[in-house]
């Protein structure tokens, strides 16, 4: 039996008395490329990054590849959500992607390390400007950089949070085509609130609105997406942040 | 114009303004990059608190600071972490408290503090010997730390979130980050005072910004700038028998204002 990416159990986790994730149950395998789609406000980010070992669940149990998520930092890649950090920071490409390298307090990036940055940039297609500051890149390519960033570790699960909202839709061609390149060397998973994007890519889709409603492959035909998912499709709005209150 | 180089009041003023130059261009750098101008002010103003219970023990002020401003830095930085009070309705209650708190200890210290003016807008003209060395050994102690911890405090600064993500602890890193900024107010708090230190902070850093795009050349360009800039302050306000506080900052914005002029 191999070894599941990320094992679920149970989990549940309030902010302010208020419950963000009831009772998820579900697991990624290893090589799985997978969406989570859902509203916003729905706890697509809060369950990412349970999973990345940032946030510690109230309750239930979160493995990955086994063990507890803090203790996996390095079988995972993390690109955030918000890519609009301040565009005239004193920082180039190699320095950005070398900072996925980080090895503790007081630790060297070795020779080694600047041979994994130029690998990751190699993989994004974007080595030739390894040099340039980051505000002199495109949105495209600046997302780019953030993948490398996220998989200069060597990571075994890719954790991508909203990775449409930063590009263009003319550049979702050659996103998707970068991570079915990036799929056969780990588990992929990404979020998204506009399940009509993602569902002709991914392989698989867990529908997340507080609580878990389907977890499952996705089928060729993106028809009929409320019955193939039994997730009420009302709730994913295209792009329109309303919250959805629970079923009765 | 030589002349006035000889004043032994003036050789440690010069020095002074080396020594300042120093702390400003590179925990400045990290002010202006990371965007906590405002906290930074916060820290400077809530150091004064340290100043008025360096009177009030009979300790040295400057040096009464630095435990004060240090706690003021680390607690303003944690707030919004332990408690759900947002980081400016602190920066804004710290700023003022930290003031009140120096006034308070002034009014309970028996007898007449003279020189508090020189606290709240600087003098560099009557920077001791002692304040000279205690600059000195924060200055090494700054430069010690910003050369230990480079990578994490670039890291924090560029991407909290992702620091964590890569085992970073980004809270400790950040208090440090804040630790330094109080440092550094210490030794910039006789100089220029603690109203008016947030220009040194921002302006030659933020100058400097504007022609590098690496963060320890931006560190060398605002160092090498305050000094320039803070060594002419002095000089013109020793010409025109001006507050040297309040011309140091003159200058600086001058500078900042011919700056953008020639780069926008």
């Amino acid at each position: 039996m191999t070894l599941k990416a990320v094992e679920i159990n149970h989990l549940s986790i309030k902010f302010n008395e208020q419950l963000i994730l009831n009772d998820i149950n579900f697991s990624i395998e290893e090589k799985d490329f997978m969406a989570i789609i859902g509203p916003n406000g729905g706890g697509k980010t809060t369950l990412l990054k349970v999973i990345l070992g940032i946030l510690t669940p109230d309750e239930g149990k979160v493995k990955v590849f086994g063990k507890d998520p803090k203790k996996a930092k390095d079988l995972m890649g993390y690109l955030p959500q918000r890519l609009d950090f301040d565009h005239d920071f004193p920082i180039n490409v190699f320095e950005t992607v070398l900072m996925g390298r980080y090895h503790g307090l007081l630790k060297k990036y070795s020779n080694q390390d600047h041979k994994a940055v130029i690998q990751a940039l190699k993989d994004v297609e974007m080595d030739e400007l390894k040099d340039r500051q980051i505000s002199k890149l495109s949105g495209g390519q600046m997302q780019r950089v953030f993948i490398a960033r996220a998989i200069v570790r060597d990571p075994k699960l890719l954790i991508m949070d909203e990775p449409m909202a930063s590009i263009d839709p003319e550049m979702q061609h050659s996103f998707y085509e970068l991570m079915s390149r990036l799929k056969n060397k780990m588990a992929i998973v990404l979020v998204s609130h506009d399940v009509g994007a993602v569902s002709t890519h991914v392989d698989k889709i867990a529908c997340l609105n507080q609580k878990l409603y389907y977890h499952g492959p996705v089928e060729d035909s993106a028809e009929g997406l409320e019955e193939v998912y039994h997730c009420p499709i009302e709730l994913i709005s295209h792009g329109i942040p309303h919250r959805v209150l629970k079923e009765h | 114009m030589l002349e006035l180089f000889q004043y032994q009041f003036m050789q440690r003023a010069l020095i002074a303004a080396v020594l300042v130059s120093i702390s400003c261009g590179v925990v400045g750098s990290y002010v202006v990059i990371k965007k906590i101008v405002s906290l930074s002010g916060a820290i400077s103003h809530a150091a004064f608190g340290g100043v008025g219970l360096g009177y009030f023990l009979g300790v040295n002020p400057v040096l009464a600071a630095i435990p004060f401003s240090i706690i003021s830095a680390i607690s303003i930085g944690g707030v919004k972490q332990i408690t759900n009070i947002s980081e400016d309705t602190a920066i804004g209650i710290l700023w003022s408290v930290g003031m009140a708190i120096g006034v308070i200890f002034i009014n309970l210290t028996p007898g007449y503090a003279p020189d508090l003016f020189s606290y709240l807008f600087g003098s560099i003209l009557t920077v001791s010997n002692t304040d000279l060395y205690i600059m000195f050994v924060l200055d090494l102690v700054i430069i010690a730390i910003v050369f230990l911890f480079r990578r994490e405090f670039l890291a924090v600064s560029f991407d909290e979130e992702f620091s964590n993500v890569v085992g970073l602890h980004a809270l400790l890193v950040y208090m440090l980050l804040l630790s330094l900024v109080a440092l550094s107010v210490v030794v910039l708090i006789k100089v220029v005072g603690v109203i008016l230190l947030i220009a040194l902070f921002t302006i030659p850093a933020a100058i400097s910004k504007q022609y590098t795009y690496n963060l320890r050349n931006l560190m060398i360009l605002a160092t090498i700038l305050a000094i320039i800039l803070t060594s002419l302050g002095l000089i013109l306000s020793f010409i025109f028998n001006l507050a040297s506080g309040a011309t140091i900052v003159m200058v600086l914005a001058s500078a900042f204002l011919i700056s953008y002029y020639i780069k926008g």
